[in-house]
């Protein structure tokens, strides 16, 4: 999809400095990430891609959809992966919980219920189908709330920290796993390991983008930004 | 754990009967629970409902775990009676409210939790009140259903981090990390039912 960002602007209400000031930057690269310092308004500019933060200035258009008049039509297309997997598994069980994107699509219980049952198997979580979400362990409800979002087929994932609370092997599985999907993915990071095979690298500094490149150049000029030495 | 009555997976009769035919039978027993009056018709009672824990195959330790949170409540009332009314009937008000509850917890344990919520929006596709779309009431029993967990959750955390620091929990300075962290959650949750395309 492309992502067409012109003149953005945007402010919290009741902040005086923006959290993304001045953006115009245009993105179709099949891999793409998102670094920089804590509050340098990552998560804010992942937000404005699926209409979940309107900028206060400027627009943003996801394959020619206006983020401020087609949001819920956008958002069936762009799949969003929170950092906190408790904060989006909405359903009781795992395999409701899967079930939960599919319900709108006015397909029989069964048609559903074949879906998920795929689905929890690719993830490798077909023995907990029947389990209470909040008792699989972190690595597993993140792959859950992957599993989740990716039913329904989104044309573009975006994902805010998905590694951030896990551990070294779950990291390395989310990352695998997210290599290997057709979808284009934009990915917010503070891991960067995670870069390697990402096409196009952002790199946000107080609400600006400071740089945008492949990405070890944009990992040398992170670290010369942070004063930190490779 | 506070979350103890969720759905079991098995195959016995009682899991395979209907969730409408289920929570029929939970409201009948509530509404037939105040006609029982002496100590045989309660241990009567008391076995029907532990002999459907056999059936469905549940282990025992399921069953204490469902009344545990409730233990404390149980044992106030059944002395206060006790001393009131005497022990016989002590033992019928303790008893029938004990019965209910594992009645219950063995509907929730036996029926998915999804098949529970068809069966309201079933009834409030009849119904049809307030103008509310069915689906929409299905979708916020399921929200509050997993919003009991994650506060039962939230609320370990917040215990836990408390005595790490060395308080004692003093009611103030629980509920207020309590509350912000909830209203947080249901900020994000919100946030993510969004994100998942269910803003309509
Ligand atoms: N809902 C909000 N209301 C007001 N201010 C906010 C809100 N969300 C974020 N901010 C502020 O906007 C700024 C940028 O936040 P943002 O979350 O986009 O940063 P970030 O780059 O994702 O940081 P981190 O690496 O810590 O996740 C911060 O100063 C933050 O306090
Ligand atoms: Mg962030």
């Amino acid at each position: 999809m492309l992502i067409d960002i012109n003149d953005v602007s945007h402010r919290y209400p009741g902040r005086a400095k923006p959290v993304v000031d001045d953006l115009s930057v245009r993105l179709d690269e099949r891999r793409i990430a998102v670094i920089g310092a804590n509050g340098s308004g990552k998560s804010t500019f992942a937000r404005m891609l699926n209409g979940l933060v309107i900028p206060s200035v400027g627009s943003v258009n996801i394959d020619g959809l206006h983020t401020s008049r087609h949001g819920s039509q956008i958002r069936k297309k762009v799949g969003f992966c929170f950092t906190d997997p408790d904060s989006q598994i909405v359903m009781p069980t795992v395999a409701e919980d899967v079930a939960f994107g599919l319900r709108r699509r006015g397909w029989s219980k069964a048609e559903i219920a074949a879906r998920v049952d795929d689905q929890l198997a690719t993830y490798g979580l077909e023995r907990h189908a029947e389990h209470a979400a909040h008792l699989l362990s972190g690595g597993q409800k993140q792959l859950l709330a992957l599993a989740s979002i990716l039913v329904t087929e989104p044309d573009l994932l975006i994902m805010d920290e998905p590694t951030t609370l896990l551990d070294l092997r779950n990291t390395r599985m989310v990352a695998d796993l997210v290599s290997g999907l057709p979808q284009q993915v934009v990915m917010v990071t503070h891991d960067l390991d995670l870069l390697a095979d990402f096409d196009r690298v952002l790199v946000f500094d107080q609400a600006r983008l400071v740089h945008d490149g492949p990405p070890a150049e944009a990992v040398a000029f992170y670290r010369a930004l942070m004063g930190v030495d490779a | 754990m506070m979350h103890a009555s969720l759905y079991r997976p098995g195959n016995s009769v009682l899991h395979r009967l209907p969730a409408g035919l289920k929570l029929s039978v939970l409201l009948a027993a509530g509404g037939c629970s105040i006609l029982v009056r002496t100590p045989t018709q309660t241990t009567t009672a008391l076995g029907c409902v532990l002999l459907g824990y056999v059936v469905a195959r549940v282990p025992a330790r399921a069953v204490l775990q469902s009344l545990r949170p409730l233990l404390w409540v149980i044992l106030a009332l059944g002395l206060f009676q006790a001393l009131i009314m005497g022990w016989p009937r002590a033992f019928v008000i303790v008893g029938v409210i004990v019965a209910l509850v594992l009645l219950a917890n063995l509907v929730t344990l036996t029926t998915r939790t999804s098949d529970l919520v068809d069966v309201v929006v079933r009834l409030s596709r009849r119904v049809r009140f307030l103008g509310m779309r069915p689906e929409s009431i299905g979708l916020m029993l399921s929200l509050a259903i997993r919003a009991v967990s994650l506060v039962a959750e939230l609320a370990d955390r917040v215990r836990e981090a408390q005595q790490a620091r060395g308080h004692t929990i003093s009611p103030r300075a629980f509920a207020v990390p309590l509350i912000v962290g909830a209203l947080r959650r249901a900020d994000e949750i919100g946030d993510a039912l969004a994100a998942r395309g269910y803003d309509d």
